[in-house]
């Protein structure tokens, strides 16, 4: 068994941060029911990376990882008969998840109030970009928005140059992992309570109240009337921060909070035993530091990132190199701990990919089925509900496959 | 009808340190948990109540003002209850103080575990060893117990012990080579702790699996959330090019990974420079030919605009630093808000990249009371921002403050654990019963 198999979900989600909150309760047992426009998709069915780098969407690698264990059925939400199989899949599920543009669950007659009165032990999870309220609560947020709105990317980069955003859609993706507990939550209240809630989640918010130094530098000013300042993190300590060395950089940030260890790491490096780096405020001494280093950057360089990493582990150090995609997916370590999965999907066959994301004892993870094509399972999971056969067939036949 | 909250009755011990812990049990408490942190007076955990007990004034000037911006930036009398890095995390929180080294202390951590749900822990692969709090023991003491752990690397494999931040375990999974300027090396990156959002967010989902796993078999386990692994999940597009089609990406700065252009940071109207945080920007992200028509009107239908060249995304792609200077040109006269609003209502994405004091005067999380004031020890209340969702049937209180250092020592050892007098006049002897750091603490 895993732990949540038996929980139904309606996800009606799409793109990556709803549906990363629903990939989590599927890979953990929940059955995600899918619910895709006829012939379109979910709009992460349009975004690469594709298998042989040609638009497919059957092939994309980010739908595949966000998808896992799901079950996907193709609805007309604009069809009465669509609307009466959401109805009936609503009645046996625990959550129903959207990310529509608020305001457009009330216009298809799926409204909270609706969809309570039909179940009321189901809960509704909103994700929209600032909330179902509010004076922007129709605009629109793409990654970079978001992130700049409402996360800490002010204060990322140079100085002198504009601010710069993290990789890909992470922020989407920390939203989603900020979704899942609500969503379970959710679940779990209704459990206690014995009826479901209404959770609106603004993304925007899932930022400015998130733990990655948004939070922190918004009491900062609060508590201090200082602002953050944008810095880099180039070599700024004995040490802190970025250093190059022979195959690429290290990171070295907050390792001089433990300097015995740095020693150790270093070996039987002479220049540290000069007494002018035992002041706690050498670092701030230009030439001090400077002198330092002229020594500690040699070090590095004269080795790969891997020797220093090493290093660095023996001796207790903080310590990060950078590792590309390629040194990740080459690494016998993650690959040794079962990291890598591999999936017999239908369009792009054998495909490997990142699998759990954490180990449970006990009805943990477990790859299911791979991400559904399109409405792969409309006729399957529309069987199972009390509409009758003529309507399924209406509905099955009407569904079709991506165009 | 008076609603529990969906974690009301649960008991979680946070032995967390730094930032993936606390914000799991932070989340768990927004929920309705009960989180009671187990502090040592005799021991300071580094980067967990700030970097050392007692840190000097020159320290927090030197420090960036979300580590280092302290009330009226001076450490004050418990420097421990202050510092913004931490404290943000510590609201709907209870702390106690005992010393678990010891034997005594043992046998305290042993009596609570008795009486609780769950243990919560992401320190330093070996250290929970070390104090013999092992999932062994925990089970030993209560067999439902739920004990959640986050190794950087795993508890298994050649990286088992390897220490890291967010920063460090994001460098392994690619993220410093994958974001930053497009035409400068990776040290013109900032520092951040993306990693800790992931495993904190999904720590908190893992315990609600498990507690859901629990009430339908009655057991209790071990989950372990390998950090770096937990993260990599945020780099999907990069990882799985990789897995794909063995095509290693590398940063394109503020560009879209799915390609659509233009997309990026532009400068703005600003009061003043970035040396005091007061340079103004504006992130805009134009997805599709339609889209472009739009922004050129809003731009004024500029001549280089026209340019056929242009029309499509392939060529706005190709020539995006010439799009991107020709954008740049136009909005630093502007407004950034008032760029937002035009845009927005052109049906575009663009809002400015705010500072984070700045927050503090937008409208829109004003009006859906986002910031929420809450009682730091000295006395003082400040606004701190609200919590992460908006419960309709359950909706999240602060009913604690960030708490102080042992500010529940009464309640739990009297009312939890229901100590004897004799008993606590033995550990106020100890000098568990207390609100400082021992004075041999630095």
């Amino acid at each position: 068994m895993q732990a949540l198999d038996d929980l139904v979900v309606l996800d009606l989600s799409q793109h990556v941060a709803a549906p990363y909150a629903t990939k989590l309760m599927a890979d953990y047992g929940a059955d995600v029911i899918k619910v895709e426009r006829p012939g379109v998709g979910d709009v992460a069915r349009s975004f690469g990376p594709f298998l042989g780098g040609e638009p497919d969407p059957e092939k994309s690698g980010l739908f595949f990882f966000l998808n896992t264990n799901k079950r996907s059925v193709a609805l007309d939400l604009k069809s009465p008969d669509g609307r009466a199989a959401v109805a009936a899949l609503a009645r046996k599920a625990d959550a129903i998840v959207e990310s529509f543009k608020p305001g457009t669950m009330e216009r298809l007659g799926m409204g909270w109030d609706v969809l309570h009165l039909l179940n009321p032990h189901l809960s509704l999870i909103s994700v929209s970009n600032f909330g179902q309220t509010g004076p922007y609560r129709d605009y629109r947020l793409t990654e970079v928005s978001l992130y700049g709105f409402a996360g800490e990317m002010y204060s990322m980069g140079l100085t002198h140059r504009e601010p710069t955003k993290m990789a890909g859609t992470a922020a989407l993706f920390e939203s989603g992992a900020a979704i899942a507990p609500a969503l379970l939550g959710s679940i779990l209240g209704n459990a206690l309570n014995g009826e479901g809630q209404h959770v609106d989640i603004s993304l925007a918010e899932t930022h400015a109240g998130g733990v990655d130094r948004r939070h922190a530098t918004a009491i900062g000013y609060q508590f201090s009337g200082r602002k953050t300042l944008r810095v880099a993190g180039g070599a700024s300590g004995m040490p802190q921060g970025i250093y190059p060395c022979a195959d690429g950089y290290v990171d070295f940030t907050n390792a001089a909070l433990r300097p015995d260890r740095i020693a150790d790491m270093l070996g039987h490096a002479d220049w540290l035993n000069d007494p002018i780096y035992q002041d706690p405020q050498a670092r701030f001494n230009a030439e001090v530091l400077e002198a330092w280093n002229a020594n500690f950057f040699v070090w590095c360089l004269e080795r790969t990132k891997r020797e220093i990493w090493a290093e660095a582990r023996r001796a207790k150090v903080m310590c990060g190199p950078m590792f590309t995609t390629q040194d990740l997916y080459e690494d016998d370590h993650f690959r040794g701990r079962g990291f890598w999965h591999t999936a017999d999907h239908p369009a792009m066959g054998a495909v490997e990919f990142p699998g759990r994301p954490f180990i449970m004892q006990e009805g943990g993870w477990q790859l299911r089925r791979p991400a559904p094509t399109l409405g792969q399972h409309t006729a399957e999971v529309l069987a199972e509900t009390s509409l009758p056969a003529t309507l399924v067939a209406r509905l099955v036949a009407a569904a079709g496959g991506a165009k | 009808m008076s609603q529990k909250k969906p974690l009301e009755g649960v008991r979680v011990l946070d032995l967390c340190v730094v930032w993936a812990g606390p914000f799991a049990t932070m989340l768990m408490g927004d929920l309705g948990a009960e989180i009671i942190k187990i502090e040592n007076p005799y021991v300071f955990q580094p980067m967990t109540r700030g970097a050392i007990a007692r840190p000097p004034e020159f320290l927090l000037k030197a420090s960036a003002a979300w580590a280092g911006g302290y009330p009226h930036n001076v450490p004050g009398d418990r420097p421990w209850n202050y510092n913004p890095t931490f404290v943000s995390l510590y609201r709907n929180k209870k702390s106690f103080t005992t010393d678990i080294r010891t034997p005594e202390g043992r046998d305290v951590l042993r009596r609570l575990v008795e009486v609780s749900d769950v243990v919560y822990e992401n320190n330093a692969t070996g250290t929970m060893e070390k104090l013999g709090v092992t999932y062994d023991w925990l089970k030993s003491v209560n067999p439902k117990i739920i004990f959640l752990r986050v190794p950087a690397y795993g508890s298994t494999g050649p990286y088992y012990n390897a220490r890291a931040l967010g920063v460090h375990l994001e460098a392994v999974m690619g993220h410093s080579l994958l974001r930053g300027y497009e035409d400068e090396d990776a040290s013109a990156n900032t520092a951040i702790f993306s990693g800790d959002y992931m495993a904190g967010a999904q720590g908190a989902f893992a315990v609600m699996t498990a507690l859901w796993h629990r009430k339908r078999t009655g057991n209790g386990q071990l989950i372990e959330i390998g950090q770096a692994e937990n993260a990599s999940a945020m780099f999907t597009q990069a990882i799985m090019d990789y897995c794909l089609n063995r095509n290693v990406q590398g940063t394109i700065g503020n560009r879209d990974v799915h390609g659509r252009a233009p997309c990026g940071v532009y400068p703005a109207q600003s009061p003043g420079t970035a040396e005091t945080s007061d340079d103004h920007w504006i992130a805009i992200h134009v997805e599709n030919d339609e889209q472009w028509k739009a922004f050129r009107e809003a731009m004024g239908s500029p001549a280089w605009a026209a340019d056929p060249r242009f029309d499509t995304n392939a060529g706005r792609n190709e020539h995006y630093q010439e799009i991107d200077r020709g954008i740049a040109s136009w909005s630093k006269e502007l407004d950034d808000y008032a760029m937002m609003h035009d845009l927005q209502a052109r049906g575009i994405a663009a809002a400015p990249v705010l500072e984070a004091s700045r927050m503090y005067d937008d409208p829109h999380l004003r009006s859906r009371g986002f910031f929420r004031e809450q009682r730091i020890e000295n006395g003082e209340t400040y606004e701190f921002a609200g919590p992460v969702w908006n419960f309709g049937g359950t909706p999240v209180t602060f009913d604690q403050g960030p708490v102080a250092l042992g500010e529940h020592n009464e309640y739990v050892y009297r009312e939890v654990l229901k100590v004897t007098d004799a008993e606590y006049e033995k550990y106020r002897e100890l000098g568990w019963i207390t609100m400082d750091y021992d004075k041999s603490v630095p």
